[in-house]
């Protein structure tokens, strides 16, 4: 974090090289509750887009305000504001999604992804560089939800975006809960082969 | 008071809608403290207390002054608030009264504050209108649930430690997939109370 990065370099880091489902294997709740389609999950990707972005900025902003000792009731209050912003938003403007995963909207706030990139990076950085970090990490996220939604819709309806593709359902038991324990378990695990098998990495997504 | 409800209440939030396998909230504990049978049952504890505490605490503050007010739109950042303040006062306290407990949970308490659980438990209780006893219920049987979540993870988890697992999928995969076929079982429950 010290050396000073590109913001395609920052990007690109949220996306592949800490992605926060797949490699740091956090806030994972809403990567199983909101991924039975598509659409819900590009949603919830926005929304988390969103909130990292705005908190990263606002962070990087008053970090000279702010003494370290009072930080984290700050950080979680700038977070808790700008989820309020999203759950109204998103319960005027996208009100069918909005039924079904309304209460992961809420809980964004609970999110540690969002408040890791708060304190590890955003209190330390410009604002510029912040909000790239922000938006390469919620594009990580987003990416890692549609990536699971699109095998549990595909295989579990035969749909994507609710639009039937195959006309007939191959694996009903991946848009139940367990099926998303299957997809994301077994997507992990598909990376780390790659990770292995191609860059001699450890495989690196493990508690 | 009716029991019976009550009763169905508890049941319905520990197995029914068990929030780990069919709401799917508190994963990131679920799997970061599983590995070992103590942490779990000490986050068990930890988790089933402080969540009945705050079910509490929130809806008094949901009722008397956030409803008389018109602030119910504030609820995200006031439930968070009340509850990080009591984690914190329960920390300091802890620390202060009884230091052998502390030195066993505190730990835990840490962690709890930015858990997606217990902020879960106030929302959907201000969502459902539930009065103040069958809050207590709902928080209680969350908790109740949670801890039966982990203790049967951390029960398989110290066994797949001997076995010998595919090298990608070792680590967090395997977890989800043991995840899956316990959620799996767990299905066999829905449809047992309709409330």
């Amino acid at each position: 974090m010290i050396k000073q990065r590109s913001n395609w370099e920052l990007i690109k880091n949220g996306i592949f090289g800490e992605n926060t489902i797949f490699r740091m294997a956090i806030s994972l709740c809403p990567s199983i509750a909101v991924t039975t389609g598509i659409r819900n999950a590009f949603y919830m990707g926005i929304a988390v887009i969103f909130v990292q972005v705005m908190v990263n900025v606002s962070v990087s902003a008053i970090r000279k305000i702010i003494h370290p000792r009072i930080r984290i009731p700050i950080f979680m209050l700038i977070i808790a504001g700008w989820v309020s912003v999203i759950d109204m938003t998103m319960a005027a403007f996208a009100r069918p999604a909005y039924k079904e995963i309304g209460l992961y909207i809420q809980l964004i706030v609970a999110f540690a992804s969002i408040f890791a990139r708060a304190e590890v990076f955003a209190s330390k950085n410009k604002m510029t560089s912040s909000a790239m970090d922000g938006l390469g990490m919620g594009i990580g996220f987003l990416v890692a939800l549609v990536l699971i939604g699109f095998f549990r819709e595909l295989l579990g309806k035969g749909a994507l975006w609710g639009m039937p593709i195959i006309h007939s359902k191959p694996m009903l038991i991946m848009i139940m809960p367990t099926g998303g324990f299957f997809a994301v378990g077994f997507l992990m695990a598909f990376f780390n082969w790659i990770d292995i098998k191609f860059f001699g990495g450890k495989g690196a997504s493990g508690v | 008071m009716d029991f019976g409800k009550l009763f169905e209440l508890i049941i319905a939030a520990s197995v029914i809608n068990n929030f780990v396998f069919t709401r799917f909230l508190g994963l990131c504990i679920f799997f970061g403290v599983t590995k070992k049978m103590d942490t779990a049952v000490g986050m068990s504890i930890t988790f089933t207390a402080v969540m009945m505490i705050s079910a509490a605490l929130s809806w008094v503050v949901f009722k008397y002054i956030m409803i008389p007010l018109d602030i119910t739109f504030l609820k995200i950042i006031i439930f968070i608030g009340v509850v990080a303040a009591f984690v914190q006062s329960a920390d300091t306290i802890m620390r202060k009264v009884s230091p052998g407990m502390y030195f066993k949970l505190g730990v835990y308490l840490a962690l709890i504050t930015t858990n997606c659980i217990i902020i879960a438990v106030p929302l959907i209780n201000a969502g459902e209108g539930y009065n103040f006893i069958e809050s207590l219920a709902f928080g209680l049987g969350s908790g109740l649930g949670f801890a039966l979540a982990l203790i049967i993870m951390a029960s398989i988890r110290e066994k797949l430690e001997l076995a010998d697992v595919p090298r990608p999928f070792r680590g967090l995969p395997i977890s989800f997939i043991t995840a899956a076929l316990i959620a799996l079982a767990f299905t066999g429950f829905s449809g047992l109370i309709t409330l």
